[in-house]
């Protein structure tokens, strides 16, 4: 039973890893799978929201499908890019391709549901699934700048090139199609570059739709992780000192020490705020009074979005993208007859 | 999508452009079957997106059943997960 639904650390591993609840293992366990009783069982908390972080419980379900919705968001959700710079004059000290490696970086405010891919060999590019992006900046002196000042701030006009200064280039009928969008990029003050006076940048960048997996400049989360539950017991009362080292060994307010009957006694407020340093088993005394566990299918994630979409977004178009390779190969099965 | 098998019990299916990601969750719904004596999964080599992916039945059950069966229930877990999130999501919102 143990063994069913905790992952156990001990002080040199970690046992029960892998899930043993398969049809035929366990005598007298129901393990078919039975699509109500998962429903029943399964359930999402939000914990927080923010306006770029997401952090949510799933209870109930198994490792394998967690970690999927974790590998889509970091590498299968598409977003837009920067992916071909056409550069027409740079004069800056910021050689072409570095530049250009520092414009696809960029996270772009343009929701990528509304593009298409591009067709592979297709240069140009049509109005459907490129962006186009212009960014032309020169440096120069400024007259009015005292006589001994050092600093660039008065001295120069634009010598700091930031991602404010890209303009969207409507292409084809991109005006009539997005009458009020505004793609820009999400951060209005990443620095792109330097310039002194007489050098000028002026290039014009195509953002296209791409995935996480292809280049992570595509990924449009900043990061998406998920952890276990974590599942303390004290397997025996522990008292004054020892309460109060073992407080010590785990993170703050996992443990909290109760005054009963004039005695000090440890007991186990909140586990979910333990990282599992497992300081524990370093001291002899507290060794094996503690089992530190962690409950198998409750899965704590923490989703953090650069700014394209809105984490719950990324969540539900992970989602979906599972669902989407699922019917791709019940598709094919279909259509292919077997032999 | 490639199969080729020894006889109707037991199948190995090539996915392409597949891994880790679609393999070890479906490997795990057609593992819940209970018709299913051995599933697995493979990647045959790490620059090839490829996986293979196995499924022999007990009984005289044709292995493409439970390769169906576990795409379907995957969809449908799927599909509830969403349900569940977007609901958590609106409730959340509203209490907020």
């Amino acid at each position: 039973d143990e063994m069913r639904d905790r992952v156990v650390l001990g002080e040199f591993g970690v046992r029960n890893v892998h899930t043993t609840d398969f049809p035929g293992n366990y005598p007298g366990y129901e393990d078919a799978w039975d699509q109500r009783r998962f429903e029943e069982a399964f359930r999402v908390d939000i914990i927080r929201e923010e306006e770029s972080a997401l952090e949510f419980d799933m209870v109930g379900i198994d490792a394998a499908i967690a970690n999927a919705f974790r590998r889509i968001l970091l590498a299968e959700v598409p977003t837009m890019a920067v992916e071909k710079v056409f550069v027409y004059n740079n004069t800056s000290i910021v050689q072409d391709e570095i530049l250009a490696h520092r414009l696809g970086l960029i996270p772009i405010r343009a929701d990528p549901r509304l593009f298409e891919y591009r067709n592979q060999g297709d240069e140009e590019g049509t109005e459907i699934d490129t962006l186009q992006f212009q960014l032309k900046i020169k440096c120069s002196r400024n007259p009015q700048a005292a006589k001994e000042s050092s600093d660039p701030n008065e001295l120069y006009f634009n010598h700091k090139v930031y991602s404010k200064h890209m303009t969207w280039v409507p292409l084809g009928n991109q005006t009539e199609l997005f009458p009020d969008a505004d793609f820009r990029p999400v951060h209005d003050d990443i620095l792109l570059a330097l310039l002194r006076p007489g050098q000028e940048i002026d290039v014009l960048m195509h953002c296209v739709k791409g995935i996480g997996k292809d280049h992570a400049k595509f990924s449009p989360v900043a990061t998406a992780s998920y952890r276990l539950l974590p599942d303390i017991t004290l397997l025996q009362p522990i008292e004054d000192e020892a309460a109060e080292m073992l407080q010590k060994c785990f993170s703050p307010g996992v443990i909290e020490i109760q005054n009963i009957k004039g005695k000090k006694v440890a007991r186990v407020a909140n586990a979910r705020l333990d990282t599992f340093s497992r300081e524990v088993f370093r001291h002899e005394a507290l060794k094996n009074l503690v089992r530190l566990a962690r409950v198998r299918n409750h899965y704590i994630f923490s989703v953090e979005s650069t700014g394209i979409l809105p984490p719950d977004v990324l969540v539900s178009e992970a989602i979906k993208i599972l669902m989407g390779k699922c019917q791709r190969f019940l598709n094919e099965l279909d259509s292919v007859p077997m032999e | 999508v490639q199969a080729d098998g020894t006889d109707g019990n037991c199948i190995t299916f090539v996915l392409h452009d597949e891994d880790h990601t679609l393999g070890n969750s479906l490997r795990y719904m057609v593992m819940k079957n209970p018709d299913v004596e051995f599933c697995g999964y493979g990647i045959v080599h790490p620059s090839e997106s490829k996986i293979n992916f196995r499924i022999q039945t007990r009984g005289t059950l044709p292995a493409v059943e439970p390769f169906r069966k576990g795409l379907n229930d995957l969809m449908g877990v799927c599909q509830h997960v969403l349900n569940t999130f977007e609901r958590s999501m609106k409730e959340y919102r509203a209490q907020r």
